[in-house]
């Protein structure tokens, strides 16, 4: 069968999966916990479709990104999985049930609901907003006391403090971290987020989608998550669909391989520039091999300095001193025949990083450095390699055509 | 003063079922109108004709309408009760339509995306929300119907305005002024309590998140 939506079986390319990974059934496809079977949506009145025959699998425990242009249909088809919209056609199954037809309220106690507007009540305190589902539910009063402390304390709200303040004293970030804490109140496995952070000022949208992250590497809910920004999405999807007009799906994938290789000028257009260097966000240091560089130790002598310099291809030297630490760069000019010692010649080395760092990160570093090097160091900050520009060219022409043979082969089986 | 505290029993009594006919025909009025609104809110047509309808009883003359009920109801109490029943409806019901459609939309989309059913959004959600909004209402009604009343005497209702009646009838006579007077002032005096209460009970019943 022909489905554009279900992620290949391939798993993923790249050195950065390891935790991210997805366990694979045995037929190859991930296990999938939401499952939107050709649902078309046609709002009363209108003659378009704005979701049509949208076939989507969403795997347990990841978070799915739904990114595209204004209003290509992303909120529909988030409000349709909920059923707050019922489909014109189509199935949707949650953990394999067909849920087509149950009962929308019983199933919305059962899923996290986040919008952009938080919509908390402004009539009732921070705890019984918290608590409003978990009491829906039939919860003991002492229950959802313990659950809604719990939340405020996971959130970064000091539970003494915000539990009985009223919606309206307090700021927007932490109005924010309360719907996310009420979305989750009965620990439901799913959670579907319209654009939760599209309010917020910058610097708070970056902190709230990173302790959101934090909160998700422990809680491995389903999520379902919309927003228009290509960046959010890339920093939050473990999946993206990159969505054109009536929520058709112009790519599926990982943010790693849709950075590395676009399916066509759509979504080329809809990432816009930049990509590359996006990419590199999620490569590491420790992937890369690293050696081959000149290296001295600051007591060697000017001679012996000369001649590795000499014998490599390289301009620059570089020199550590007694306890391994990358110290200097020097250059055949700062060699001489003098005795002075080589940590007294040369350029301090500036520009270092750790092996967990990322290779955007590390571009960075080397582009302030005088040579155009950035040094590896460990925790002790003790020599470990150099990584130099040509490493990172080499790890882009590898991504892409990584990329790309995926898409051949994903072709090649008829899947795509 | 003399006037008043030689008829004090009569002031008292008077005032008494002055008041009594008021908070009845605010209650009544109250359930009705919120009911009503609750029913017509959020659907263009039902919320125009029930606020046209409701609205039709207000341009009436006072007058004209205590009479109309006389044949139907007779004298005394019913078509006083009547007659301002229909005066009270408007403020309460305009202010409990506008009062539930300005409810937040996206409160109200959160509160349907975790599972509230209908009967659910709007005892636990769009009614308090709307509540301020209510009892301003009730409170309008609360002194329209308070000042109204007094044309109640015409068909034989209770009230303050007994004293009106009497001092128009003897208008000349030694004591005639007095007796308008003590009616108006009274009625006044009446209205302000009536105020006073109802935004006590105001406040008591809205939430502190809404204040
Ligand atoms: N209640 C509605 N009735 C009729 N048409 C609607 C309704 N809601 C959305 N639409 C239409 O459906 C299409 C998709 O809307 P939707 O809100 O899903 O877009 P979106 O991708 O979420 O956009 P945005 O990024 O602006 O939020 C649009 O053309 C919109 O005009
Ligand atoms: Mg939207």
């Amino acid at each position: 069968m022909p489905d554009t939506t279900l992620p290949s079986p391939q798993g993923r390319a790249g050195a950065t999966d390891g935790d991210r990974n997805v366990a694979l059934t045995p037929d190859g496809f991930e296990d999938v916990m939401i499952r939107l079977d050709s649902v078309s949506k046609v709002y009363p009145g209108s003659t378009e479709p704005a979701v049509a025959e949208l076939n989507l699998g969403v795997p347990r425990g990841e978070i799915l990104v739904l990114v595209g242009p204004s209003g290509c249909g992303k909120s529909t088809t988030l409000r349709l999985i909920n059923r707050m919209i019922e489909p014109t056609s189509g199935r949707i199954y949650f953990d394999g049930e067909d849920v087509t037809d149950v009962n929308p309220d019983h199933l919305r106690r059962q899923i996290g609901y986040v919008i952009q507007q938080i919509g908390l009540f402004p009539h009732l305190t921070i705890a019984e907003n918290i608590g409003t589902v978990p009491k829906m539910l039939g919860w003991k009063k002492d229950v959802i006391a313990a659950r809604v402390d719990e939340l405020l304390h996971t959130m970064g709200l000091e539970p003494g403090e915000y539990r009985h303040r009223y919606p309206r004293e307090l700021s927007g970030g932490q109005a924010q971290r309360v719907g996310v804490a009420r979305a989750l109140g009965a620990d439901p496995d799913v959670l579907l987020m319209d654009e939760p952070f599209g309010a917020i000022d910058p610097i708070t949208r970056d902190r709230l989608q990173n302790e959101f992250l934090r909160l998700q590497a422990d809680l491995r809910k389903t999520i379902v998550f919309v927003t228009h920004d290509i960046d959010e999405a890339i920093k939050m999807g473990d999946r993206i669909a990159i969505l054109r007009e009536q929520s058709q799906i112009a790519q599926f994938d990982t943010p790693e391989r849709i950075l590395a290789h676009q399916v066509d000028d759509f979504v080329d257009d809809f990432i816009g520039s930049g990509s590359t260097l996006k990419g590199l966000n999620f490569e590491r240091v420790s992937g890369l091999n690293l050696g081959g560089y000149p290296v001295v130790r600051h007591d060697v002598g000017h001679r012996v300095a000369q001649n590795v310099l000499a014998d490599s291809s390289q301009r620059w030297l570089l020199v550590l001193d007694g306890q391994e630490r990358p110290a200097r760069w020097v250059n055949e000019a700062h060699l001489d025949r003098t005795d002075r010692s080589l940590l007294a010649v040369g350029h301090v080395v500036r520009a270092k990083v750790e092996r967990n760092a990322t290779l955007h990160d590390t571009l960075e570093t080397m582009l302030g450095s005088s040579t155009g090097c950035a040094v590896v160091v460990d925790a002790q900050g003790r020599f470990e390699g150099v990584v130099e520009i040509e490493a990172l060219t080499g790890v882009i022409a590898r991504l892409r055509t990584e990329a790309k043979a995926h898409y051949e082969v994903y072709a090649a089986d008829g899947t795509g | 003063m003399d006037f008043v505290s030689s008829r004090w029993g009569d002031v008292l009594s008077n005032s008494a079922d002055h008041a009594i006919l008021v908070v009845s025909v605010v209650m009544a009025a109250t359930v009705f109108a919120v009911l009503l609104g609750i029913a017509v809110r959020g659907r263009q047509g039902p919320r125009a004709l029930a606020i046209g309808v409701v609205g039709v009883g207000l341009t009436i003359p006072s007058l004209a309408l205590f009479t109309l009920f006389i044949p139907i109801v007779g004298l005394g109490f019913a078509p006083a009760f009547l007659a301002l029943f229909i005066y009270a409806l408007l403020p309460i019901l305009r202010n409990t339509v506008t009062g539930l459609e300005q409810v937040d939309p996206a409160v109200i989309e959160s509160a349907k995306g975790m599972g509230m059913n209908r009967r659910q959004r709007l005892l636990q959600i769009q009614l308090p929300l709307a509540w301020p909004v209510i009892m301003a209402g009730v409170r309008v009604s609360a002194l329209l119907t308070t000042g109204i009343a007094a044309i109640g005497v015409l068909v034989a209702g209770p009230g303050l305005g007994e004293f009106i009646k009497d001092g128009l009838r003897r208008l000349g006579l030694p004591n005639s002024m007095e007796a308008v007077w003590t009616g108006t002032v009274f009625i006044i005096v009446l209205a302000l309590l009536f105020d006073l209460v109802l935004s006590l009970i105001q406040r008591i019943t809205t939430s502190k998140g809404l204040r």
